[in-house]
């Protein structure tokens, strides 16, 4: 998997080293701001410190 | 560990031996299989740092921001006194600390606003320096995921409870882990801490008085006297909810406060953060 990436990438080594980072940063932005809050709504045990009023 | 290791077995295959053999065909399903689990497991990881950490530092900073902003809007809609050069809350407020909180004469009439009937109204903003110097949050009306996972709110109001300085009881929620870490500090709270809420009708003071622990359908903490009568006798009481304990929601704690005092100045314990503006 992460061979075949290696293989796909273009250029020297040190232009795929470049890459990779922006692709690792790319990821976690998307991780962080779409993926885990939707995680977040899908495990949602809907304990919010309220009582259950409902 | 073995991520690592995989990758170095590739690229090695990558530049000696172009065509995979059967073995190291097998071989390669293997590593494959391994780096997917790795990161998956890695992926994991990065889930609980967010929510832990990323994601309260980013949401609570929105929280205190948003609180911010109201306050300041309050304060420019305060009616008179103190407000009315443009430089001088701060100014007004630092000076005398302790003789501010009310008029020590004539009883005040305290206002008590009408309950928003729109769901994240905003109500008032909460400011208890227990839980840091520059501690705010703006408290809506309702406790909906809405209100309560928001940016922009973090405390929300039970709806058909008092207002604040209403008598009866002023009841609010917060997370205490997670969604801006709001009510994490309720723990910490001692005996006589100022909870102080702004409206823009002015400053309510309360003042902390007891924890209680509860199961988490205990909504008698809600009552006008909490657990004992939902008839409204003089008192005016506020009262605190959130999970207990930390990262988990086996209970409720419930801290609750009785209300000092109602005055259009502001406390002089906010004065450094109200001068700070943010």
């Amino acid at each position: 998997m992460y061979a075949a990436l290696w293989r796909i990438l273009p250029g020297p080594i040190w232009v795929r080293i470049l890459l990779l980072v922006a692709l690792l940063i790319v990821v976690l932005v998307v991780a962080d701001l779409w993926l885990f809050p939707l995680i977040a709504t899908l495990v949602d045990t809907g304990d919010t410190g309220a009582v259950n009023t409902g | 560990m073995s991520k690592k290791k995989a990758l170095v077995i590739e690229v090695g295959d990558l530049l000696t031996t172009p065509v995979p053999t059967g073995r190291s065909r097998w071989l390669s399903v293997l590593s494959v299989t391994a780096e997917i689990m790795v990161t998956a497991g890695v992926g994991v990881l990065l889930y609980v740092f967010w929510f832990a950490v990323v994601n309260p530092a980013v949401v609570g900073a929105g929280q205190t921001a948003t609180a911010a902003q109201q306050s300041r809007l309050y304060s420019e809609h305060l009616p008179q006194s103190e407000a009315t050069p443009s430089a001088s809350p701060q100014a007004s407020a630092t000076p005398a600390p302790d003789d501010s909180p009310v008029a020590p004469v004539a009883p005040v009439v305290v206002p008590v606003m009408a309950e928003p009937a729109r769901s994240a109204s905003p109500i008032a903003v909460i400011y208890i320096p227990r839980f840091g110097a520059d501690w705010k949050r703006v408290v809506r009306q309702s406790t909906s995921d809405q209100v309560l996972n928001s940016a922009t709110a973090g405390v929300g109001h039970y709806t058909g409870t008092a207002m604040p300085g209403g008598i009866g009881n002023f009841a609010i929620a917060a997370h205490d882990t997670g969604y801006g870490n709001t009510f994490l500090g309720v723990s910490t709270l001692k005996l006589g801490d100022r909870i102080y809420l702004q409206t823009d009708s002015g400053w309510y003071t309360y003042e902390f008085r007891n924890f209680q622990y509860v199961q988490p359908n205990a909504i008698n903490v809600l009552n006008a006297v909490p657990t004992v009568s939902t008839t409204a006798t003089t008192d005016r009481i506020i009262t605190m909810t959130t999970c207990n304990p930390p990262y988990h929601a086996a209970e409720r704690m419930i801290a609750y406060g009785t209300f000092l005092a109602f005055s259009t100045a502001a406390p002089g314990e906010l004065g450094p953060t109200l001068a700070r503006g943010n």
